[in-house]
């Protein structure tokens, strides 16, 4: 063990570090935005939608869930452009994450809508309201309300999952850390480093999103 | 420039050879562990709970790629010596799954009922009895059908090794493509392959999980009748 630590590079790089960390986050908020928003629309169709896009639907849950991210990136990345479709490096990581984390989304969602009651789609229907209302005006929220601990977990293995997007060199914090040791040969100070700003993050964020969860659904629960 | 055919088709299954040994090994070194840990996650004292929470924190926390290249480059710093990708992959992963193992199969001891430990302890048997006779054969019943789904998390995550020069399936789609330049035959032929291996695994999870759900119900009623009697 004769081996010198020098963090002191590290420490002088760090607001580039940072600056791939903003990217990591930006990319797994953005991809969860639209991942949701997928994730929603597969639950409305897998639940009432007609039986040929329900099916549809499972297949494309069930391909996603069973393939790894890396392979569903590299297929976007490097075998699209021979179908004349070409992505930069950072789209295809922002929609390989979107349609990754929609998967995920939609089998979730899907379990949170089956645990709604039923009389209370029965009571939405007496009422006169339409199937997508009945969705969108009673199911939805209760649904997600029932899978967020399920939702933010899987948020968090999003933003963990998007360092493998260093493979096909976007500028996030993985790429970043990879590109600053090659240049300093200080291979496990900044891998170290790197590794502490993930930490960081994945606890940062679980804070902050089961906080979102009392601010969204606890808060004016209040007893009357 | 060669063509993509038989010889190209055989290097992908041989991949997948070495994707499968390596989760497999992972799978068997990563469990001894995690029942390890398992254990000492359920353990009386609390430091020893708390150490091995941070354990489990630290590789749910982080990407298992800065796992990889952390142990890679560590391992090389600690000791002075220089891994192949083929020892780093295999700590890595191995660690990675004890992480993930340990926390299912803590779930599953303590979601053996409380009254199980209680009646043990009523007949005098001692913490590590009660422990081996009563609760882990209840528990392992319980970790079987997370545990084969956190096996298909494994095989997937296995595709990360590539970027270290590893030459499981997804290192031989890259190389293929290399001398190719087929990428629209070789990667989602990449992709059918993990398909045909993991969707199995995850059908036989669900339905595992299913059959236990309608065991418990049953049992339950039947208890109820018992009692009714």
């Amino acid at each position: 063990m004769n081996y010198v630590f020098q963090f002191g590079i590290v420490v002088d790089n760090l607001p580039r570090l940072l600056a791939g960390a903003a990217l990591t986050v930006k990319l797994a908020a953005a991809a969860t935005v639209l991942g949701l928003a997928i994730g929603i629309l597969g639950a409305y169709l897998r639940t009432n939608g007609p039986r040929a896009l329900a099916w549809a639907v499972a297949v494309y849950i069930e391909v996603f869930r069973n393939t790894p991210f890396l392979v569903q990136l590299f297929i976007l990345y490097f075998s699209l452009p021979s179908l004349g479709l070409r992505l930069e490096a950072n789209q295809a990581a922002l929609i390989g994450m979107a349609i990754n984390f929609g998967a995920y989304a939609s089998e979730i969602l899907r379990a949170g809508v089956e645990a709604v009651p039923e009389g209370q789609i029965e009571a939405g229907r007496a009422l006169g309201l339409g199937r997508v209302q009945v969705f969108r005006r009673i199911i939805l929220f209760q649904a997600i309300r029932i899978v967020y601990p399920a939702l933010a977990s899987q948020f968090v293995l999003l933003m963990l999952g998007s360092s493998v997007v260093a493979a096909i060199s976007a500028e996030e914090l993985t790429a970043i850390t990879n590109t600053l040791q090659s240049t300093t040969f200080r291979a496990f100070e900044f891998y170290f480093a790197a590794t502490g700003l993930y930490l960081l993050m994945t606890l940062g964020f679980r804070a902050g999103l089961g906080g979102l969860y009392w601010y969204v659904f606890e808060r004016g629960r209040r007893a009357t | 420039m060669r063509q993509f055919s038989t010889p190209e088709f055989f290097f992908l299954l041989k991949g997948l050879q070495w994707t499968i040994v390596l989760s497999l090994i992972a799978l068997a070194v990563g469990g001894a562990f995690g029942f390890a840990i398992a254990l000492l996650r359920v353990a009386p004292q609390r430091a020893v709970r708390l150490i091995t929470s941070g354990y489990i924190q630290l590789f749910q926390g982080t990407p298992v790629l800065m796992q990889l290249f952390l142990v890679y480059y560590g391992l090389g710093v600690f000791f002075g010596l220089r891994l192949d990708p083929w020892t780093a992959v295999t700590v890595g992963f191995a660690l990675y799954a004890s992480a993930f193992l340990g926390e299912i199969w803590r779930g599953a001891i303590e979601a053996v009922p409380r009254e199980q430990w209680e009646g043990a302890k009523a007949l005098a048997l001692g913490y590590w009895q009660v422990m081996r006779l009563v609760v882990l054969p209840q528990a392992v019943r319980i970790a079987i059908p997370p545990t084969v789904g956190f096996l298909v998390q494994l095989i997937k995550s296995t595709a990360i090794a590539s970027i270290i020069g590893f030459v499981e399936l997804t290192r031989a789609g890259q190389l293929m493509t290399n001398v190719t330049f087929q990428p629209m035959t070789i990667y989602p032929l990449v992709a059918v392959f993990y398909f045909l291996v993991c969707w199995p695994l995850s059908l036989a999870s669900r339905r595992l999980e299913r059959r236990m759900d309608l065991r418990r119900v049953t049992s339950g009623a039947l208890a109820e009748r018992t009692i009714a009697i």
